[in-house]
């Protein structure tokens, strides 16, 4: 049978990012796949050269756009660790705020996304119309829509008033009962159980020894989340990671789709168990050492190695991103299963393409 | 999960839609009322500044040129990412963002303004020195 | 760092690395951080039940890393970044990009290298 090499993006419909895979084909069966980056890249990381550590959280923020607080929080956390700085009660509440609001949209944007790569329009449309009600709650509380930039390192730049968390409770009501209305779409309609079941799977060791992260992980049965940790205050909140055991494009989009309702509750529970007191505490020196720091992002694990050396400037910042770990799975889903499948699994691992450069 | 075949499952949500209130604006003709707290457009009420410096050494994006001498500021508008940290570091307060965001534009500018030095020194600016 | 980081040598690390394998390890993901004009230091990461151990492996610039992807296929993917970023070369790898995953064939120097001293400013006081 012949080959046939057909190129697949940087440009496709289905990718908001550039991101390229070499499909090699046999008819219309995939053979093998080789992914080729370099469309985005911003060399960040070298930024930390010429830019003090208080600067890089800005920096930080900017390697995603979905996720910036989190990655904020990330760097924000290691610097803290490396200085010997404890943050205040209130500020680690408020840190896991705005990061499960941050996953909801992420999830909510996803979500769209994923039902946009098999056809289904309105699906996608429904949950980017929910995920705008989102997008305000993160405007009115940190002052954008996206780039919330309230981490700074010794806690939180912004509070949150007892009538601005009521606000934030009932809009997340509205939310809940909207993505609620799409559970029997997502979940069970005919339409995308047809395109995702069955589609891509990656088996729990596979998925373990390709080193996949987060709802890749997750969906393929493997209860590990960073969360389980319990850093910031997620050690305080009942939190048992989402697991699907099927590990196939199915599994991954229940994974996240039942994330969104927990992301929620994690939100209602830490403003219930919100404590009052400070929101930051002065930081005084220059980080030095080097540490590792985690968080989980609503793509999986976010890793920051940073090493300081009580300058200004830190030595080195490395970022590893999810979808980077995310990409070698990505490599052994796709052999087998059809081209016109090809665009369902490579949004499955929700490739952030611009992370992974960085 | 043991059932059939399940469809029209949005078909719900589709109705919901067609019979309640459009989820867009006609913007620009309808725009939303802008929450407090935003992070938009940066000024300088340049009769306050004196000129210290420390919005432009502490932007991230490095946006701002102070000329101690000259006694002007400056801001590129479309290098600054709004993110606040001069508003906040600023000693005089006298940079402040509006609560809206800068309107999309096809040429570039600079806002350049030119104060006064002032002579006297405050208490305050000498410890800050 | 709060975890041991162990010493390795371009000899013993392959036996390090097989070892984390049989243990049931998952590859987090390498670190590479230039110490002076010649040498630079690699860290490789691992996790197993959200505990992380780190090795570290320090060789001069000019000499070529044994790669792991044999073993953990996930590692081409940084090794290749390293290769673009830092100049160090891998040998062995699974997929090799030879230096253009991220750069253009052209591009002969090490980006992420600082050629001289870099601080830019020195405009803060303190
Ligand atoms: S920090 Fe404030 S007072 Fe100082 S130069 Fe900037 S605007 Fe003027
Ligand atoms: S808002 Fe941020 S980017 Fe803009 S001038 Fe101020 S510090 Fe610079």
């Amino acid at each position: 049978m012949a080959r046939t090499i057909i190129p697949f993006g940087p440009q496709h419909p289905v990718f908001p990012e550039p991101l390229h895979l070499k499909l090699v084909l046999e008819d219309e069966i995939v053979k093998e796949a080789v992914p080729a980056l370099g469309y985005v890249h911003r060399g960040l990381e070298m930024l930390a050269d010429i830019r003090d550590y208080h600067q890089m959280i800005q920096i930080c923020e900017r390697v995603c756009g979905i996720c910036s607080t989190i990655h904020a929080q990330c760097y924000c956390q290691g610097i803290e660790e490396l200085m010997g700085i404890e943050v205040p009660a209130r500020a680690k509440f408020l840190r896991v705020i705005w990061a499960e609001i941050h996953r909801v949209q992420s999830h909510l944007l996803w979500l769209g996304l994923f039902a946009d790569a098999f056809g289904f329009e309105s699906l996608f449309m429904q949950c980017w119309k929910i995920r705008e009600r989102v997008m305000d709650i993160n405007e009115a509380t940190g002052g954008n829509r996206v780039n919330v930039s309230v981490n700074i390192i010794g806690g939180v730049k912004r509070d949150l008033a007892p009538d601005m968390t009521r606000w934030i409770l009932s809009e997340l009501d509205l939310v809940e009962q909207e993505v609620k209305r799409l559970e029997k779409v997502l979940l069970h309609d005919y339409t995308v159980k047809k395109r995702t079941v069955g589609k891509g799977v990656l088996t729990k060791d596979q998925a373990l020894e390709l080193g996949a992260v987060g709802p890749t992980l997750r969906g393929s049965g493997v209860a590990q989340d960073i969360r389980q940790l319990g850093y910031a205050a997620y050690g305080d909140l009942s939190y048992t990671p989402v697991v699907a055991k099927d590990g196939d494009a199915y599994s991954r989009n229940r994974v996240r789709f039942l994330e969104t309702y927990q992301a929620i509750a994690l939100v209602r529970e830490a403003i219930s168990k919100l404590p009052p007191g400070e929101i930051s505490v002065k930081v005084k020196g220059k980080p030095e050492g080097e540490i590792v720091s985690r968080v989980e992002q609503p793509r999986g694990e976010l890793m920051y190695y940073i090493k300081g050396n009580g300058k200004k400037n830190l030595d080195r910042l490395r970022i590893r991103t999810p979808t980077f770990a995310n990409i070698p799975p990505l490599l052994s889903m796709l052999p087998g299963i059809e081209l016109a499948d090809v665009p369902v699994i490579v949004l499955s691992i929700d490739p952030c393409i611009s992370c992974t450069e960085r | 999960m043991t059932e059939g075949i399940i469809v029209f499952n949005m078909t719900p949500n589709v109705l919901r839609n067609f019979f309640s209130k459009s989820a867009t604006r006609l913007y620009p003709k309808e725009t939303r009322e802008t929450f407090g707290n935003v992070r938009g457009e940066l000024y300088n009420k340049i009769e306050a500044c004196i000129f210290c410096r420390t919005c432009a050494r502490k932007c991230p994006s490095q946006c701002i040129t102070v000329d101690t001498k000259e006694a002007t500021w400056q801001c590129d508008p479309f290098v600054c990412v709004y993110c606040g940290v001069c508003v906040e570091n600023c000693p005089k307060k006298c940079l402040y963002q509006k609560n809206e965001y800068r309107k999309p534009a096809i040429e570039k500018e600079v806002i350049f303004m030119k104060g006064e030095i002032k002579k006297e020194k405050t208490e305050e600016d000498q410890q800050e020195k | 760092m709060k975890e041991e980081v162990i010493s390795v040598t371009p000899d013993t690390l392959g036996n390090k690395i097989a070892e984390m394998k049989k243990n049931g390890y998952r590859f987090v993901t390498m670190s590479c951080v230039e110490l002076d004009s010649d040498t630079v230091d690699i860290l490789y990461h691992f996790d197993k039940n959200l505990e992380l151990a780190h090795f570290r492996l320090t060789i001069p610039k000019n000499e070529a890393a044994p790669s792991i992807s044999p073993v953990y296929f996930a590692a081409f993917l940084v090794e290749n970044e390293i290769q673009d970023q830092f100049g160090i070369r891998f040998d062995g790898l699974a997929i090799d990009y030879n230096r253009t995953l991220y750069l253009e064939e052209e591009v002969q120097r090490a980006p992420y290298c600082r050629i001289t001293v870099s601080n830019v400013e020195g405009s803060e006081g303190d």
